[in-house]
């Protein structure tokens, strides 16, 4: 926005404003803030004036403590901040960084570490149960080969005794056809 | 009666899923962090696209002929690094040792620059990034000091982070953040190992891909920054008079070297769990291509971001001298714009010189902006943070970068370790009983214990120290065993025959040639050219010394005696088991040849061992 008499007003009430805040009497008046030197640059210089001790101008150090009170009164009323209005000679008081009651990395890290912990976890548990499962097939197969002490009879790799011979079909084309054969 | 089907000889050793897995293993063994954040380094300080000409001669010469001496030797052994060489010769068994011994030492430290990326990303969750803002003194009146004098990206890493001392010889105290992250990453690397390439052939699948996808992202997002293109001019202009610089040649060489993580071993193991009949000629030039395209891919998001970086500085510079000129003139605001300043400053000079003069106006040159080169942790921790927090949604970015450094980190980690782990299981040091979950759990466990030390305030300068001596000149000295031992040892004719067997094809000319002569010797070059010029200036390192006048500038200190000692130490160690283990062999020979019952071993041969 541009820079007009009504910005010089409304700066002269905030003046005003924060004078009457800081001192708690109600007699400062817009008229009480003079304006002198305004440059393009929008800088200029400004006193405030007592009526009630003869025109005389407030101390400087009651002023400067007074803008300081309500700085962000001023600022917001002019959409500004700290660094795009200067107050020579005042400077602005530090708000440290919000730190929360725990921090957030702590946070984070136990999540990232519960997570692994439990797949490592979840993998050695797994691990242990395939070897036993592995155990006990090999155990399994020994007490097997122990038992039969023939030897097993295998046929295309199935024990014989599984193989159910009533089940089987008869071969219609190799049945006995004794004609066939020539007789001995 | 029915004949048994001949079943094909099984000697139970674990294999990869699929080739895809292989292939994915090598890639990310390769792909690493170096070639982020070296890469773009060398390229920018050595003349831009001029330096890509240095780097494919070092390419065809030097890397592909090793890769594929390496990936062929690992698949027709089926051994790990140490058994490998002893099968070859019991002489070379040195060669072996001395890649398991360089292996252990990268683990250590290389594992814990992961744990700053790690904490790096935990802290990421933050708002606003706690680097990017100083935190307050003890009186609350203003910054902090150390913050204040240098940047709150420099405060935050060398103080947050590291708490580092000023002088290596200062250690002081553990970080016990750094220690809770350090076991972090070391589990995490148990999680992904447990089962070796079991586990990890299932891991690679996520830590080789996803850093390409956010390298795309980053591409994309930084295409769209301002300052982008100046960054990137900057970075590809060829200057072709630094090819005159011998020292480009030598840096060329050594970063492909390096970057294909030769010598490790690692890509012995990886290759001795594939199938016999595999062509290894193609995986080689795959992997080292790709290698080398992603690291070219790599420093587009890499320089456009930096050039945003300086571009950024450069008007931000400009923009105070224009607020103090205004400010003392009077100018009404907007008066002087960062397209017009030079015209307004000749003017002003040139009628008010004193007052000009007495603004003491810092010079704004962007081309010095951009000339701020950085290599290594400086440009992730550094550099980078504070490019991005200075992009809108500058959380998600932190967050996706530094997961993508530790995938890389990660997918490298993985080859160290299967450099250490595979040849202990083939060792007749443990015993066939002991399951695999646990070797790799002590494994860990012990390279945890070591790497404590490099959580205390004096680590970054001792991981530096490891970097520069145990990961750097043991590897050209093995590499250069390996060509010639596979090449006069092992005989070519013998290799040949048994490459041609594996992949089908007959051995090209060019395997010929670069076999027998053009490595080694060039390999040999290197090796001495890298001695001279180490050897040329007292070995020294940059401290973080809050109290030096230069402050925020790092001062310059030699290393004390029992560091240069220590230094060398690192740099011969493994070298020394090659002639060691030779030796150790001969005597054995020498005593046994007086014995009449000694039946010479018969000679090996890829085809022999499994028809």
């Amino acid at each position: 926005y541009a820079w007009d008499a009504n910005e010089e007003y409304l700066f002269k009430a905030m003046v005003a404003f924060t004078m009457r805040k800081y001192s708690r009497k109600n007699t400062t008046q817009i008229s009480n803030v003079l304006l002198c030197n305004v440059t393009d640059r929008v800088s200029f210089w400004f006193v405030v004036t007592d009526s009630s001790k003869n025109v005389t101008t407030v101390p400087g150090s009651e002023v400067e403590a007074a803008i300081r009170m309500n700085r962000d009164r001023i600022n917001s009323a002019f959409l500004l901040s700290d660094k795009t209005l200067q107050f020579l000679e005042i400077t602005s008081t530090l708000s440290p960084p919000v730190e929360p009651s725990t921090p957030v990395w702590l946070i984070v890290f136990g999540v990232v570490l519960c997570i692994i912990v439990a797949g490592i976890v979840f993998l050695v548990v797994a691990g242990i149960q395939q070897r036993k499962k592995k155990n006990k097939e090999s155990t399994e197969r020994e007490n097997l080969e122990e038992k039969g002490e023939v030897p097993v009879a295998v046929e295309n790799g199935i024990p014989c005794e599984a193989l159910d011979l009533k089940t089987g079909h008869i071969n219609g084309v190799f049945a006995a056809d004794d004609e066939r054969f020539t007789s001995l | 009666l029915s004949v048994p089907p001949e079943t094909p000889k099984e000697d139970g050793r674990p294999k990869w899923d699929n080739k895809f897995q292989y292939i994915l293993s090598c890639i990310g063994f390769a792909v690493g962090l170096g070639n982020v954040w070296r890469f773009p380094y060398l390229c920018q300080i050595h003349g831009g696209g001029a330096f890509l000409i240095p780097y494919f001669i070092a390419l065809l010469f030097e890397g592909i002929p090793l890769l594929h001496l390496e990936l062929a030797l690992g698949q027709c052994l089926r051994k790990g690094s140490i058994g490998a060489w002893n099968t070859i010769s019991p002489y070379l068994g040195g060669v072996g040792v001395a890649s398991w011994v360089v292996s252990v030492l990268v683990s250590l430290y290389y594992n814990t620059v992961l744990t700053w990326v790690m904490w790096y990303f935990i802290n990421s969750f933050q708002e606003p990034l706690p680097w990017s803002v100083c935190p307050l003194n003890e009186n609350r009146t203003g910054l902090n000091e150390e913050c204040y004098e240098s940047t709150p990206v420099n405060y935050f890493w060398y103080r947050k982070t590291l708490n580092i001392t000023p002088d290596v010889t200062e250690s002081g105290t553990l970080q016990w953040w750094l220690i809770l992250c350090l076991a972090t990453c070391w589990a995490i690397v148990y999680l992904c190992t447990i089962r070796g390439i079991e586990t990890t052939g299932k891991a690679i699948y996520v830590t080789a891909i996803f850093p390409y996808l956010v390298l795309t992202t980053f591409l994309i997002h930084g295409l769209t920054l301002p300052g982008a293109t100046d960054g990137l001019a900057y970075l590809f202009t060829p200057n072709l008079n630094t090819l005159k610089n011998p020292r480009v040649w030598l840096d060329a060489a050594t970063q492909i070297f390096f970057s294909l993580s030769l010598a490790f071993g690692g890509l012995i193991a990886f290759s001795s769990y594939n199938p016999l009949k595999n062509d290894c000629e193609k995986d080689a030039v795959t992997v080292a291509i790709v290698n080398s395209m992603t690291s070219l891919y790599a420093s587009i998001p890499v320089f456009s971001v930096l050039g945003f970086k300086a571009t950024t500085g450069y008007w931000d510079c400009l923009d105070r001298n224009i607020i103090s000129v205004i400010n003392e003139f009077d100018l009404p605001e907007e008066s002087i714009m960062r397209e017009n300043y030079t015209v307004w400053i000749n003017f002003l000079n040139s009628s008010y010189p004193e007052k000009i003069a007495g603004l003491k106006l810092k010079r704004c040159d962007l081309q010095e902006f951009l000339d701020q080169s950085v290599s290594g942790t400086g440009l992730a921790f550094i550099v980078f943070t504070q490019a991005i927090i200075l992009m809108p949604g500058s959380q998600a970015w932190a967050i996706l970068f530094f997961i993508m450094l530790f995938s890389l980190g990660l997918s490298s980690m993985f080859g160290n370790i299967e450099g250490v782990f595979t040849p202990l299981l083939e060792l007749q040091i443990v015993s066939k009983s002991m399951p695999k979950e646990l070797i790799s759990g002590i494994i860990c466990l012990i390279s945890f214990l070591i790497a404590l030390c490099f959580t205390l305030g004096s680590g970054s300068y001792w991981i530096d120290i490891f970097d520069s001596y145990a990961g750097s000149l043991p590897l050209l000295v093995i590499a250069f065993f390996e060509v010639i031992g596979v090449a006069y040892v092992y005989k070519i004719k013998r290799f040949s025959k048994d490459v041609k067997w594996m992949t089908g094809r007959k051995l090209n000319l060019y395997w010929h040639i670069t076999w027998r002569f053009i490595s080694p010797l060039l390999l040999l070059i290197v090796f001495v050219a890298f001695v001279v010029l180490q050897i040329q200036k007292p070995p020294s390192y940059a401290a973080w010394n809050p109290k030096y006048e230069g402050f925020p500038m790092k001062e310059e200190k030699v290393y004390p005696p029992w560091v240069v000692s220590i230094c060398v130490l690192l740099a011969v160690l493994p070298g020394v088991f090659i002639p060691l283990v030779a030796l150790f062999h001969l005597i054995k020979r020498m005593r046994r040849s007086k014995d009449p019952r000694f039946v010479p071993p018969e000679v090996f041969s890829c085809q022999g061992a499994n028809s």
